[in-house]
């Protein structure tokens, strides 16, 4: 290496122009990466609220504990003592042991001390509870409950209505803006769907509880109008317009040289669309309605307001259900942060969170699926 | 010049296309204009002229491709099959009768098989066996056959440019067309290629009629019967493909540009 290739050539000098171009690339650097570091802070916050109390353990004299008691042949009058203790939580075994010896006495304990060490340990959260029990009653005074069966079925019968109203509407408004408008009538619809996008969702809840829940109980003579029927038309209105956006992308995707190509093959245009233009978006499609889907679903505010808010297992969409989201916004606030009715908010979060993440996540790797063809 | 006209057979043949005094314009632009002539059944019928003298233009409107684009406008009058295209009720039908195969080879984003099964199938064939039989016979006169049987199921876009471009004229001829229009189809085809396309065209001459667009002069000269040149926007000379070869033109423009003297 000769000395002229190390010092600077009088002709190469850093100027304003490379520094203004590195500062812009550091901050769009800083920009981009910042979508990281929100999602994994967003992961760790929730996670480092709920997972404690997925894990969470105590000990208690739970119906269980009290049975093993009664075989062991303890006297009734101690059980009967024993009962005001049911179900209450102790840090450690030794605190119960306190407890016990507390109410009949340290020599009437001494018999029973193993067993109670043993078997007295219990999870205030179970996860097959949690899936299977529609029963959620985090305030319960004697045995408080989270099963969220109930509120996931809320969820998924509002979103699944939403759904079967969004997806035919969307992509029907998709296809019609796509292939058939052309012109004014094409920019216009495009500007009216794009502001529908933009409405408040408080707006929509709004419609549901003051338009909706009359016209319904109107309409189909049933006592109340806030139900998954309401939700679901209100959250299918909701989530159609960005399903139409991005349906409608994917179709303008497709090349001309396709649709000519089968127009001269004497092909109608529905022809055309339904053989040709919509298999060959068909990823893009289903990315837009993976995108409604994760709309539905992490909709709060519409949901809360017309969903009647009640726990129900649903059997039919005139019932009331109250949906995982809308749980979080209305009980967070009288949690006491730190308690078992918080955090179980959080490990709701957590669940959220997962779903949500797993819906984008396939949209997204489908989106990649269109664009490497 | 009587001499070489009874040495065409086709031109005794009843009338396929008739056009007459047809202009184009696209928004009061006109690109082409004047043009006039008879194309035979089975006979191949060469349109030569330099890019941009409104040849793709003018087969758009031959299946009133026009439509699509509200600024095209087409005077003048083509009849097709001795009826009026413009008063044609069902334009799908008259497009199904009209084959076109595309300068670049257009492979739908289907199967090779769909990509072939797909005219019939709007036709109304659905039995997987009658359907099998149009695929493989299409491919075989299309001279792809041997090279894609084994890979009928793979996507027609991922096909070799030339093979993209049989595959394309392949799917024309499933529409069992009456007339086949081929815009330019050897651009994006080897040499040896567009040789064994040339000898399927000669083929296909006996059951269809053919309009040939091409810029090759030499192509003209070997499948063409009769040509026209277009020039300038308008049609300058129309004659049997010999006799113009021969020297025998009315416009001297056509001598220049056949001996590759023109610009």
């Amino acid at each position: 290496m000769s000395r002229a290739d190390s010092t600077p050539h009088r002709d190469d000098r850093r100027n304003m122009d490379w520094f203004v171009d590195k500062a812009v690339q550091i901050l769009v650097f800083v920009a981009g990466i910042s979508a990281i570091v929100f999602i994994i802070g967003i992961f760790v916050f929730i996670t480092k609220e709920g997972v404690g109390f997925i894990f969470k353990s105590h000990y208690a004299l739970s119906e269980s504990v009290f049975n093993l008691l009664e075989e062991k042949k303890m006297p009734d009058t101690q059980l009967d003592a024993l009962t005001p203790l049911e179900g209450k939580a102790f840090k450690t075994s030794q605190d119960l042991i306190l407890a016990v010896e507390g109410v009949i006495g340290v020599e009437e304990t001494r018999p029973y001390k193993e067993l109670l060490v043993a078997r007295s340990l219990d999870q205030p959260f179970s996860l097959k509870t949690f899936f299977t029990s529609p029963k959620w009653a985090p305030t319960s005074e004697l045995k408080p409950t989270y099963g969220a069966l109930a509120l996931m079925a809320g969820t998924a019968s509002v979103t699944g209505l939403a759904m079967l109203i969004a997806i035919p509407f969307s992509l029907g408004a998709a296809i019609y803006i796509g292939e058939f408008a052309t012109g004014r009538t094409r920019e216009l619809l495009k500007i009216l769907v794009e502001l529908l996008a933009a409405i408040p969702s408080v707006v929509w809840g709004f419609i549901g509880l003051s338009i909706m829940n009359p016209l319904i109980i109107k309409v189909f003579n049933v006592p109340i109008g806030l139900n998954v029927l309401n939700a679901g038309l209100i959250l299918g209105l909701m989530a159609a317009p960005i399903m139409t956006t991005i349906a409608e992308d994917a179709l303008k995707a497709v090349p001309d040289r396709y649709r000519e190509a089968a127009e001269a093959m004497g092909a109608t245009r529905w022809q055309v669309i339904f053989k040709v233009v919509v298999p060959a978006s068909k990823n893009g499609l289903v990315a837009a309605i993976l995108l409604g889907v994760g709309r539905g679903f992490g909709e709060t505010m519409a949901v809360l307001m017309a969903t009647g808010h009640s726990i129900n297992l649903p059997t039919s969409i005139f019932d009331s259900v109250r949906a995982l989201t809308a749980t979080i916004a209305a009980e967070l606030g009288e949690a006491a942060v730190g308690s078992d009715h918080y955090q179980a908010l959080f490990t709701l979060g957590i669940f959220l969170f997962l779903v949500t993440f797993l819906i984008n996540m396939t949209a997204d790797l489908v989106l990649r699926g269109i664009r490497k063809e | 010049m009587v001499t070489a006209m009874a040495s065409l057979p086709h031109i005794d043949n009843p009338v396929k296309l008739a056009v007459k005094d047809v202009a184009i314009s696209y928004g009061g632009r006109t690109v082409l204009e004047s043009v006039t002539f008879d194309v035979h059944e089975h006979e191949i019928f060469g349109i030569i002229g330099p890019a941009n003298s409104g040849k793709t233009s003018f087969l758009k409107t031959l299946n009133r491709m026009d439509i699509f684009n509200p600024s095209m406008t087409f005077t003048g009058q083509i009849t097709f099959n001795d009826r009026d295209i413009r008063k044609w009720r069902n334009v799908y039908s008259l497009r199904k009768r009209i084959g076109v195969v595309f300068p670049l080879p257009v492979g739908l984003p289907l199967t090779v098989y769909e990509n072939v099964a797909l005219a019939p199938r709007l036709s109304g064939v659905t039995g997987k066996a009658d359907l099998d039989i149009i695929v493989e016979r299409c491919l075989e006169r299309a001279a792809l056959w041997d090279e894609v049987k084994d890979r009928l199921d793979s996507l027609g876009s991922l096909l070799s440019g030339g093979q993209q471009q049989r595959l394309t004229i392949a799917r024309a001829l499933s529409q069992e067309p009456e007339l086949l229009m081929l815009d330019e189809f050897s651009i994006a085809v080897d040499p040896v290629t567009t040789m064994r396309i040339e000898d399927v065209l000669k083929k296909l001459k006996k059951e269809m009629t053919i309009v040939l667009v091409t810029n090759l002069v030499q192509q003209a000269r070997r499948l063409a019967d009769r040509m026209a040149l277009f020039l300038d926007g308008e049609v300058v000379e129309v004659g049997i493909t010999e006799d113009l070869f021969a020297g025998q033109v009315k416009d001297q423009r056509t001598k220049d540009y056949l001996d590759g003297r023109f610009g």
